[in-house]
């Protein structure tokens, strides 16, 4: 482990940018913390806290020069790799006769900075879900292949993060370049700095490092550990897809479609959410039409419509896919499950709705009814 | 014309080479790659479909309706009830639409050898059916019994008329039709089509089951199949739900953890006999 003097930060920025990549990070946009270029470490939302809850989400400043003291926000990794829409093709000429023509790639190399565990998880997800099957999307694939990735560790959780539970975070263990772990104590501040690939060692070679001392060492472990130890929330994983499939007709449902606004934040939100449609723009004079590849969510009624209706009318029956794929369906699908425990659709969904909660309702049910199951014939002889 | 897209969604260039009304609303689409020869499908399974393309309008999934041993005259059947299906209905011979395909899990045919056969089917569902129609028949000495079953609403809607009649004339397979509804002129049977699986002659201990039809069509097939003694994993469903991409990124034919794409959209029921039961999924 080495460590970089915060004075030293623009280096590190510079080096990025000369190996011609944007650099990408989080900045304040309209009263959030989002991703988008960054110049210089002032860029950064040094001293910036957040506090975020079901439905909630504020941004603090405070005394701190602390680069990265605050969790996710709003935006992930998932619009940069797979934008919200994207060109499929032009067809040039009629319905007697068209040529197809296919796009340019566009694949900017970026680097982005202070990426959370919980997103290099999210993007492992996206991996099996673009790349993994017989039919690689281009796009994905060639954005994929451009990037650099600079992780922080969190400093701190969320009250809606549940990446601990999740085992995904709040360390990074894996898919990163470089990983950074920010200390601020006694008038110092440093970061600890680790390479993940080759492309992150020739990176470090670069940079203006010492080795760490033994007691920054363990001031960074504490770092990590403090956060875990403060994350507002739990999922219960252990036997998950039996939750759920078993858990199909369950009242809570109807229950929780009483406060669903079908919206779609939370699909919008979520870093590992794949659903796209496809929209047709044609010309005025129809001799030229497009198709846009568009982000979609379950929670559309169109998203189900076969001929006769759509499947999922209900927004009882529209939670129940979204909850059930991400948290179910998904490790049958993809090997993974689909959640990385980042609480952005707690925090994002204008009703609170949260899912762990939900999740942890269905899991309490399923066991009273094992319960009963086994003891129900004893207790219900007082009738 | 040899086209290498990178992009796995773009529409190959087919002709409409002819186009024949089997019913009010029913049509056929005959389709040839369009600079001749090359590209485009050069062979299919039975039962699985291409995703068709009209020139700015959309995308629709429709299953092969031809014979897989003839793939140069690639055929669709469709009705004309959504806006690319009403679009494709308006085209006309020498006209172009786009195809990417094949996709989907076919028919296992294999797995019927030496077995009695049912094919229980309503209106449209005989279209993706009878490429594994015309396959079975090539291929008949494999086979036990073979049975078709067939539902329609009214005589009108008879799908594949002429061909069904030829059927009927063969000394080698049963085919049983019935309708909803008819006018005094009709002298077959009425009925809902489920009516006809207690008196078909399939040996229940050793026949294959192939189901396509509406969903509440199979929903009561599939239970009227149980009571005649007809074990689950040898009964095979086709399913339907909405796609846009085909490959299984788009999320749209989510059946429970199933892409209906590519798991599908054939399935042994026992793969999907849980998920038939709930409303909505």
């Amino acid at each position: 482990m080495q460590v970089l003097m915060r004075e030293d930060f623009d280096t590190l920025i510079e080096k990025l940018q000369g190996a011609d990549y944007e650099v990408i990070g989080p900045r304040i946009r309209e009263g959030a913390i989002v991703l988008d270029t960054v110049d210089s470490a002032g860029d950064l939302p040094a001293g910036w806290t957040d506090e975020q809850e079901g439905g909630r989400y504020t941004l603090h400043k405070t005394d701190s020069p602390s680069l990265f003291h605050y969790t996710v926000g709003p935006a992930s990794l998932k619009s940069f790799l797979y934008p919200s829409k994207s060109l499929l093709c032009r067809v040039y000429g009629g319905h007697n006769d068209f040529d197809v023509e296919e796009p340019e790639i566009e694949a900017p190399r970026r680097a982005f900075v202070g990426v959370r565990a919980c997103e290099l998880h999210a993007m492992a997800i996206q991996d099996h879900v673009f790349a993994g099957g017989r039919h690689p999307d281009p796009v994905y694939t060639a954005r994929r292949n451009n990037i650099f990735l600079v992780a922080v560790n969190c400093s701190k959780a969320g009250n809606t993060c549940f990446c601990a539970s999740m085992g995904t975070g709040p360390e990074a263990t894996a898919h990163y370049d470089l990983a950074l772990t920010e200390v601020v104590e006694d008038g110092t501040h440093y970061f600890l700095i680790d390479a993940g690939t080759k492309a992150g060692r020739s990176m470090l070679d670069e940079l203006p490092l010492r080795p760490a001392r033994a007691a920054e060492e363990e001031a960074g472990a504490a770092v990590v550990r403090n956060a875990a130890e403060s994350m507002g929330r739990s999922m219960d994983t252990e036997g998950i897809e039996d939750v759920f499939f078993e858990n199909l007709e369950s009242p809570l449902w109807q229950e929780v479609a009483e406060r669903c606004l079908t919206c779609a934040n939370c699909t919008m939100a979520c870093p590992t959410c794949f659903c796209s449609t496809v929209e047709d723009i044609s010309t005025i004079d129809n001799d030229m039409a497009e198709r846009w590849r568009v982000w979609d969510s379950c929670f559309t009624t169109n998203f189900s419509y076969v001929f006769g209706g759509a499947i999922r009318k209900a927004s009882s029956s529209r939670y129940r896919h979204w909850i059930t794929h991400k948290l179910a369906a998904w490790q049958e699908q993809f090997g993974t499950p689909g959640c990385v425990g980042c609480g952005r659709c707690i925090t994002w969904c204008p009703v609170g709705i949260d899912i762990t909660e939900e999740a942890a309702v269905l899991r309490r049910q399923r066991e009273a009814r094992q319960g009963e199951a086994r003891y129900g014939a004893g207790t219900r002889t007082a009738y | 014309m040899a086209v290498a897209y990178h992009e796995p969604m773009l529409p190959l260039p087919h002709r409409v080479r002819r186009m024949t009304w089997e019913t009010d609303d029913t049509f056929t689409m005959e389709l040839v790659a369009a600079g001749g020869g090359g590209g485009g499908i050069t062979s299919f399974a039975p039962g699985q479909f291409n995703m068709l393309y009209v020139f700015g309008v959309g995308e629709a999934a429709i299953s092969m309706s031809g014979s897989p041993s003839n793939p140069d005259t690639l055929l669709h059947t469709t009705r004309a009830v959504g806006s690319v299906t009403k679009a494709l209905a308006n085209l006309h011979p020498g006209q172009l639409i786009g195809i990417r395909g094949p996709y989907g899990v076919s028919w296992p045919v294999d797995e019927a050898e030496g077995r009695d056969i049912v094919i229980i089917t309503g209106g449209i569902g005989l279209a993706p059916l009878r490429p594994l129609i015309y396959t079975l028949i090539e291929q008949r000495e494999r086979f036990g019994n073979i049975t078709i079953l067939f539902g329609a609403r009214t005589p009108d809607e008879i799908l594949f008329r002429d061909e069904i009649e030829q059927w009927r004339r063969r000394f080698d397979m049963d085919v049983l039709i019935t309708v909803d509804r008819a006018s005094r002129d009709w002298r077959g049977r009425l009925g809902v089509v489920t009516t006809l699986i207690p008196q078909s002659p399939f040996d229940p201990k050793n026949s294959i089951a192939y189901v396509c039809g509406p969903e509440v069509m199979m929903y009561f097939t599939l239970e009227a199949l149980e009571k005649r003694g007809m074990p689950r994993e040898r009964v095979f469903v086709s399913m339907e739900r909405n796609m846009k991409c085909g490959l299984g990124f788009c999320g749209h034919c989510q059946l429970g953890p199933k892409f209906v794409c590519k798991d599908g959209p054939v399935f042994r029921w026992t793969e999907v006999a849980s998920l038939l039961d709930i409303r909505e999924i």
